[in-house]
């Protein structure tokens, strides 16, 4: 049973962690414009020299 | 540019150097840079997206400038004077593409706002029903292995702390609208399901305080997730429609250049324009507002709103309407009705109010919600009272079993039936280029009895083409075409395409609207214009070529029917509904293009509000009307139609408008969407049949008290499975 006492948290804590970055992504939005980010791939990058 | 406001000009012309139709949309940033929000019509790819991105960032003062390929929206942000928006807005017409500036307050709606709540309670209770889920399973083979008490009840409290605070946050939607119906004195189906969630929740934390064995912490949770992916996709749908009438009213905001007193020539918004402005008009643009012609002679085309194939002439007196296109000369124009008052505002407002009816549908499963809502609490509250006066349980227990009764009877199948059947039914529609735009497309298309077919673009191709190439000479239709390449007329046009890449444009030609183009000796045009003697044809699609030295020669053009839509027709007729014509073209063309195909009904000369009324006067009878459609135009009457279709190739706002949009060149599509939805409709309706079946065999083991929460489980997944399963023959059998 000691296990639990480790794999419990440790489960809940990966879980948020993925929970937090699905939340930063959408607000960073990322899910705004599905269809250009898969077009987006293939475009070369030759953005413009800084 | 001089301040105009300081010499008495009226405020709504000081507003009119360059870039003032831009003014009111630049956003200043602290740090010094400006930005703007533009909607850009025409894009359509990766590629649209690439060219624009970097021609702007070929401009040294642009920062950033990026489009959004779902929405067709751009953000550009720039350094140095804010005049400078003009600029980045031409480089994007120059491209050929139009862009309209929107303010991002006002369009980013509430609606784009719930998206996001959706999307945010989704991922938590995805997260909680995941792990709490985890911990269930191990209770519940604990059950069989002697997992020892404390164990479980460590299990239970972490499953409590998770799920808890998951219920209270991703709840909110159901909670919210459940209140709102209540205090309305209405049962939606949000009720049960709130009534459950939290009732299965309060309770397991009950159990959970005792000790008990059971608690149902996964049940209250996993609900919840599964209804708000539910509700998730059927937001989106609703996302897109909700955008194009955003489009069409940016279509109506091109800027215009006004004429003022002093005959000074200024640009200014379209919202700007008062009736009583006097306008200028170039060949190529749209009219800004509705008008009346003061000056000049032109030729119009208003296919665009009323769905005519050929251009109009109009003259001192004429009116012009907002949105259809000057491909003559210039026209000065008296400014009558502009923004709210137009006829393409009129279509915005047709479309809109056509849609909150659609929107009222209300979908099968829906439907069978409002009778199942109140049997469900029926039977819960009966188990409740049943098990206290009849079993002499005390009232915990008693609750308990009642929340089994819920839980067990909580639609989760139902809800899976119709979506199941959704999902395999539009990916099939998909691979033959039928895109479902609307979550109850498929069942509304299923109970239609009468088709209503749009000519122009729809039935047709939409540009007319020479007829009996063969017949005439190379020659001939080299010289005519020399001359119709000066000109932007649709028949002119025809003649060019026709004659293919040898043409040699003739310097010098002139053309006179509504009558044909001269070069020296040599006419093209009607009839009368090469004054030759006799009657046009009824339906007068001809082009005569007069020169000297040559005997007259007559080119003919049709809008030729879409290869299969003879046959499209005949089967449609042979599966019993019934097939009518609408156009906004003359009599003639009409009742030619229905006599060719075999349809009996017709109407010609329609506006977008007769078209939108003879499918009201169809819905009046108790017909369920499918109207197929491509034209702005079409649009009200697509929003207004109990289903429609258009053709990838139709307007945006048309796209937008209608429930299905299909690609290609061909209608066969009408026909495959209409058997596909009714397959549909039995598959759906088979499995209400089982769901219910399962339901009838596990109610009564909740109601003696006999369901733990395994088997809840079970049911319920033993029955979603057969669900899908059973969806999934939709897929198997043959088109």
């Amino acid at each position: 049973m000691n296990n639990l006492v480790i794999l419990i948290p440790i489960a809940l804590v990966l879980g948020l962690l993925a929970l937090g970055a699905f939340l930063w992504t959408l607000r960073s939005g990322q899910y705004e414009d599905l269809d250009g980010a898969a077009e987006r791939i293939l475009h070369d990058d030759d953005s413009k020299p800084q | 540019m001089t301040d105009l406001a300081a010499t008495g000009v009226p405020r709504d012309l000081s507003a009119a150097d360059d870039s003032d139709a831009l003014t009111d949309f630049i956003v200043a940033a602290p740090d010094g840079t400006f930005g703007i929000h533009l909607l850009v019509e025409g894009v359509h790819c990766g590629g649209c997206v690439r060219k624009i991105e970097s021609a702007l960032a070929d401009d040294a003062t642009v920062v950033d400038a990026r489009v959004n390929l779902s929405t067709r929206r751009m953000t550009a942000h720039w350094s140095g004077a804010a005049a400078h928006a003009r600029t980045i807005v031409n480089t994007v017409e120059s491209l050929g593409f139009r862009a309209v500036p929107f303010d991002p307050d006002v369009a980013v709606s509430e609606h784009e706002k719930q998206g996001r709540e959706l999307l945010r309670t989704m991922a938590v209770a995805g997260f909680a029903a995941g792990n709490v889920m985890l911990l269930s399973v191990s209770v519940w083979s604990g059950h069989a292995q002697d997992m020892d008490e404390a164990t479980r009840s460590l299990m239970h409290w972490i499953s409590a702390l998770i799920a808890l605070p998951a219920v209270a946050y991703a709840g909110r939607p159901f909670f919210r609208s459940a209140l709102r119906a209540v205090a309305a004195r209405r049962i939606n189906m949000d009720v049960p399901i709130t009534l459950a969630v939290v009732l299965a929740a309060g309770m397991s934390l009950m159990q959970t305080i005792d000790g008990a064995r059971h608690a149902y912490f996964d049940s209250s949770i996993s609900l919840l997730f599964f209804l708000l992916i539910g509700r998730y996709l059927d937001h989106r749908a609703r996302g897109i429609v909700r955008r194009s009438a955003e489009r069409l009213l940016a279509l109506g905001r091109e800027p215009a250049v006004v004429i003022g007193e002093d005959g000074r020539q200024q640009t200014v918004a379209a919202s700007r324009i008062r009736p009583g402005m006097a306008l200028l008009v170039a060949t190529g643009s749209r009219f800004p507002a509705d008008g009346v012609v003061e000056d000049g002679e032109s030729e119009v085309d208003t296919s665009l709103i009323t769905g005519e194939t050929l251009p109009q002439v109009v003259m001192t007196g004429d009116t012009v309407l907002a949105g259809s296109l000057n491909i003559g000369s210039t026209l000065v124009v008296r400014a009558g009705a502009a923004g709210d008052n137009t006829v393409l505002a009129e279509i915005v407002r047709l479309v809109e109010s056509a849609e909150q009816k659609r929107s009222r549908y209300v979908a099968l499963a829906d439907r069978l919600a409002t009778a199942y809502a109140p049997a469900v609490h029926g039977l819960a509250a009966g188990t409740f009272l049943g098990w206290i006066i009849l079993g002499g349980l005390a009232w915990q227990p008693s609750l308990l079993i009642a929340v089994a009764v819920l839980i067990v009877t909580c639609p989760c199948a139902l809800g899976l039936a119709v979506p199941a059947v959704q999902v395999v039914a539009s990916g099939r529609l998909m691979q033959a280029g039928i895109l479902l735009k609307n979550a109850t497309a498929l069942e509304r298309l299923a109970e239609v009895d009468t088709i209503v077919f749009d000519k122009t673009g729809t039935l047709t191709e939409g540009r007319p083409e020479l007829l009996d190439r063969a017949t005439i000479a190379d020659e001939d239709l080299n010289r005519a075409a020399s001359l119709a390449a000066a000109s932007g007329h649709p028949l002119a046009r025809a003649l060019v395409r026709a004659a293919g890449e040898a043409v040699t444009p003739e310097q010098g030609v002139e053309e006179v609207a509504g009558r044909g183009l001269e070069h020296g000796e040599t006419r093209l045009g009607s009839r009368v214009w090469c004054g030759i003697a006799g009657d046009g044809d009824d339906d007068a699609m001809e082009l005569w070529l007069r020169s000297a030295g040559h005997e007259p020669v007559r080119f003919r053009f049709r809008d030729r029917a879409r290869e299969d839509a003879a046959d499209t027709i005949a089967a449609l007729l042979g599966k019993g509904y019934a097939v009518e014509l609408l156009s906004g073209d003359r009599a003639a063309t009409v009742s030619a293009m229905a006599t060719e195909l075999g349809i009996e009904t017709w109407q010609a000369r329609q506006s977008p509000a007769d078209k939108f009324s003879r499918i009201e006067a169809l819905a009046a009878d108790g017909r369920m009307v499918l109207f197929v459609g491509d034209g702005l135009n079409d649009a009200p009457a697509l929003a207004a139609a109990h289903a429609s279709m258009s053709p990838g190739s139709a307007a945006d706002i048309s796209q937008n408008a209608a429930d299905v949009v299909f690609q290609g060149g061909h209608l066969g599509p009408v026909t495959m969407a209409l058997g596909v939805a009714s397959s549909a409709r039995k598959l759906v309706r088979q499995n209400f049949a089982l769901s219910l079946g399962y339901n009838m065999i596990a109610v009564p083991l909740a109601i003696a008290g006999l369901v733990t929460p395994l088997v809840a489980a079970l049911a319920m997944s033993a029955s979603s499975l057969t669900v899908v399963g059973n969806a999934l023959r939709l897929g198997w059998k043959k088109p």
